[in-house]
């Protein structure tokens, strides 16, 4: 591998990393003080319990969120030195407002966490309300720095170096509402999905539990709402794109030749040296249709773009295609939920129901990945697009290879220690039987 | 009022004072967690647990606010000292996980281990690396060695393995774990673990004076414009005199058992140490290439910088309040403490 491509290949590991306990760090907080505000309203014990278990599995998920983002900030320098030199003084403001959001976060975690029983209820659930903000702020703002890489604005290019730098135009870029609002509803709706299977999975064994049921009720309804947005907020994100970013939509749609009325496809694979996408399913018209709402649009194909400004069609499309995928399936499934609960949540219970969550569960988290992989990839070869290059970006340190086989060495082990550890939790939780809504097994508690 | 590049990189002084003064201890206590031994050690691990826990996380972000205007404010000096000290940050950032990640798992399951653990072993081994690396940053940055064009060409130096750059960062190793030692005095009212902080205080104490005399030695040789900023300006004399009474009054105050004046002394003492570093870097950020001025970001910029850390000031500062008043009433707000528990 040159140096360049490891280079990139340890970024995307960072941030595939970093991204799950990020959406973590957003998606479980909303769903903590959920719980607890019901505890409060009702006063039954289950809530409680329910909001201390998700908890205490937060506190290790954001623990390694905070390291695991401590990193991408100094690899931003370590790996991209020149990309930092030049946009550092541009896109530093949603970073610096960014910091401030991790400090809320932060301080009121720490409060959260520990507080129990140590500050007055009310404060304590409010606590929660900030870290749910400080999450979902930080995630918006750092996502700012993203979509500014994808529609730079705020500067002017005199001789490669940027003048009359303005960073709210920066920070304001057209990118960011469209990519901020995503990013939120996918965190929801990973976090949702995944903790909805976990609880699902203990129901299909034990379903007279109060417990899982209320925590069942409460994530599939944060995930599921989330879920059926999902693939709303994604349409302005694909005609953002066919606006401002062709060469990526192109890709991701597989579209090599300009053309009016264009094809949606559903499958295929990209075949760069035919510059055709074979195997596809295609729709008459359906790109044109969804990217610019008008079945007779012109698609810009990728033969439009010289080929050394082309994104690597292949792992574009088929990440693309696996999010919408994702999408389609967690959006169908929520809707059926809802229509099973339409009358009383019993329908929720049911095995078959059940079983569909437990097999969504991943399904979030793995469209956030996919989500990421287009959005990068699809903005290559520029780091910076239109205005830098990937390699013109890349740090001249070589020997790569050490620190990527250590670091990613690392990772795994922190991600399988996080894992075990989130297990047997989930191994000893209480059973809180039908009925009374008193605690029955004192096994797992504290 | 100064101009603004001043004020910026003031800014990123002040974040890594209290980053020093906050998250330095913790990475001290964590040094005490590997050394604890005796009767008591158990109890001291435990102690240095419920100690650190509920406020690592914030007072780490000190240095990422450091970190997050150092590339926004100067992005030209970041990616100068990323590219020449690869090797340290890389080996830092390592440290940062292991520490952060092993902490939070090993008190996680605190209660059913209580004492030494896998967790708690990296944990503690890792506090010990990170400050090392940490200072012999500082002291490459400082040591006129690390040559802008040259670090943008060819990559990572290995400047930061020199006797000054190391002795930094022995010097950083032995202010955080005085500190912390200091520090955990108050996190309990059993008089024999108070006893036992007050002797690891007293012996860092006098490691961090063996130090502060052999570093500015060392300077001399290996960071020679560094040296003559240090104790050749005209606020030299002040701050050595500063140094010296903070650390000898905090030897005094231990021996006294004067614990509150203790604290003072070994704080003051820590944050002259990294004010003079910032003076006599200045107006360098990189000694001797790239300066305050001329690696500063736009002046939009610096000054959203400087309005978005003043409303940060404001709207945290009051939640810091909060947090600490909860959890730290006892060691910072005086009040009695149940003599049962740790
Ligand atoms: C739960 C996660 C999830 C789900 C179900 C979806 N997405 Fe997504 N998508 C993401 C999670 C995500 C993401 C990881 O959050 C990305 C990466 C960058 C971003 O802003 O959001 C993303 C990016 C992204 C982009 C690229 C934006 C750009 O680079 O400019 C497009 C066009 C879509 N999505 C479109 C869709 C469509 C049409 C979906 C229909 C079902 C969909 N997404 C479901
Ligand atoms: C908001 C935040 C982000 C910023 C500022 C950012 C920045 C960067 C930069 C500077 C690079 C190197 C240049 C390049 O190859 O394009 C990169 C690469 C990459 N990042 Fe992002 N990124 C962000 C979010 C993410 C996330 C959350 C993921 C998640 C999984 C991700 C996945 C990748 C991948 C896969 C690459 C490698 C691209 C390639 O191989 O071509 N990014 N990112
Ligand atoms: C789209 C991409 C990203 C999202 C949505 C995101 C979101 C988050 C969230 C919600 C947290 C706090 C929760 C937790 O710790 O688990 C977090 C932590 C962190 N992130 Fe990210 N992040 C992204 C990319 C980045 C990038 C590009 C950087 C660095 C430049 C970064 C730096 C950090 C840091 C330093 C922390 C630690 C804060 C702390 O100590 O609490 N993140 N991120």
């Amino acid at each position: 591998m040159t140096e360049l491509l490891l280079a990139r290949a340890q970024m995307a590991m960072f941030f595939a990393f970093h991204i799950v306990f990020a959406v973590a760090g957003m998606g479980m907080p909303v769903l903590m003080v959920i719980a607890e505000g019901a505890h409060l309203r009702t006063g039954k014990p289950v809530f409680l319990e329910l909001a201390r278990r998700w908890a205490r599995g937060t506190a290790v998920l954001f623990a390694v969120g905070a390291v695991s983002g401590t990193v991408l900030s100094f690899e931003l320098g370590l790996l991209w030195p020149r990309f930092m030199a030049f946009s550092g003084g541009i896109i530093g403001l949603p970073f610096a407002l960014e910091g401030f959001a991790f400090f809320a976060e932060a301080i009121f975690l720490g409060i959260y966490l520990y507080g129990w029983g140590r500050v007055p209820p009310l404060a304590h659930l409010l606590s929660g309300v900030a870290v749910a903000l400080g999450g979902v702020l930080s995630g918006v703002l750092v996502v700012a720095a993203n979509a500014w890489m994808n529609s730079p604005t705020g500067f002017l290019l005199l001789d490669g170096k940027p003048t009359a730098v303005d960073p709210i135009a920066a920070m304001l870029n057209p990118a960011w509402p469209t990519e901020a609002i995503h990013m939120t509803l996918a965190a929801f709706a990973a976090a949702g999905f995944a903790v909805a299977g976990i609880h699902a999975y203990k129901l299909l064994r034990d379903r007279e539990n109060l417990f899982h049921r209320h925590a069942l009720a409460i994530a599939i309804a944060v995930g599921g709402a989330a879920s059926v947005l999902q693939p709303v907020s994604g349409d302005f994100n694909a005609r953002f794109a066919a606006r401002n970013q062709p060469a990526k939509l192109a890709a991701m749609e597989g579209q090599w030749r300009t053309e009016r009325g264009a094809p949606l496809r559903i499958g295929g694979l990209p075949d760069a040296a035919r510059e055709t996408t074979r195997f596809a399913i295609e729709i008459p018209r359906g790109l044109s249709l969804l990217a610019f709402h008008d079945p007779d649009a012109e698609v810009k194909g990728l033969q439009a773009f010289p080929r050394d400004e082309r994104p690597p069609p292949a792992p574009v499309h088929l990440a693309f295609q696996f999010m919408v995928a994702c999408g389609t399936t967690l959006a169908a499934v929520s809707l059926v939920g809802a229509w099973l609960a339409r009358k009383d949540r019993e329908g929720l219970y049911r095995p078959r129901f059940l079983r569909a969550v437990v097999a969504c569960s991943p399904l979030g988290i793995l469209a956030v990945e996919a989500g990421w992989a287009v959005t990068e990839l699809g903005r290559q070869p520029w780091v910076i697009r239109g205005v830098m290059r990937t390699s013109d970006a890349a740090t001249p340190v070589s020997g790569l290879a050490l620190p990527f086989a250590f670091f990613s060495a690392l990772y795994l082990a922190l991600g399988v220690a996080a894992a075990w550890l989130l297990r047997r939790e989930v191994a000893q939780s209480p059973s809180f039987p039908r009925g009374d809504g008193i605690l029955r097994n004192e096994g797992g508690q504290e | 009022m100064p101009p603004l590049p001043d004020l910026v990189a003031g800014s990123i002084l002040v974040s890594l004072i209290i980053y020093a003064l906050l998250g330095g201890a913790d990475f001290g206590s964590g040094v005490w967690d590997l050394l604890s031994r005796g009767p008591r050690a158990a109890l001291q691990r435990l102690l240095i647990a419920h100690a650190i826990g509920p406020v690592w996380e914030s007072n780490h972000i000190w240095l990422i606010i450091a970190v997050v205007v150092l590339f926004s404010g100067f992005p030209q000096a970041f990616a100068v000292l990323s590219t020449a000290l690869f090797v340290p940050v890389t080996l830092m950032l390592a440290g940062i996980v292991m520490r952060g990640a092993a902490f939070a798992f090993h008190s996680y399951r605190l209660h059913d281990e209580g004492g030494r653990s896998r967790w708690g072993t990296i944990f503690a081994a890792a506090s010990l690396l990170t400050p090392v690396l940490l200072g012999t940053i500082a002291g490459a940055i400082s040591s006129g060695k690390i040559r802008a064009q040259e670090a943008i060409a060819v990559g990572a130096s290995l400047t930061w393995l020199a006797p000054f750059p190391l002795s930094v960062g022995l010097l950083t190793l032995a202010v955080f774990s005085h500190l912390a030692a200091v520090y955990l005095i108050f996190e309990t009212t059993d008089p024999d673990l108070r006893e036992d902080f007050r002797l690891r205080a007293l012996w860092a104490s006098v490691a961090v004076a063996a130090l502060l005399i052999l570093t500015p030695i060392l300077a001399h040789a290996g960071a020679s414009d560094f040296y003559g900023a240090l104790l050749g300006s005209g606020w030299s004399v002040g701050l050595v005199f500063l140094t010296a009474s903070a650390a000898l009054g905090a030897q005094v105050a231990l021996l006294l058992r004067a614990f509150p004046l203790a604290r003072i002394c070994a704080a003051a003492q820590a944050a002259s140490i990294l004010a003079g570093w910032g003076l006599a870097q200045y107006p360098f950020l990189v000694r001797p290439d790239l300066t305050v001025v001329s690696t500063a970001s736009p002046p939009a910029t610096l000054r959203l910088i400087l309005y978005s850390l003043a409303a940060g000031a404001v709207l945290l500062f009051p939640a810091l309040f909060i947090l600490l008043r909860v959890f730290k009433r006892e060691a910072l707000f005086g009040h009695p403490r149940d003599p049962n528990t740790v």
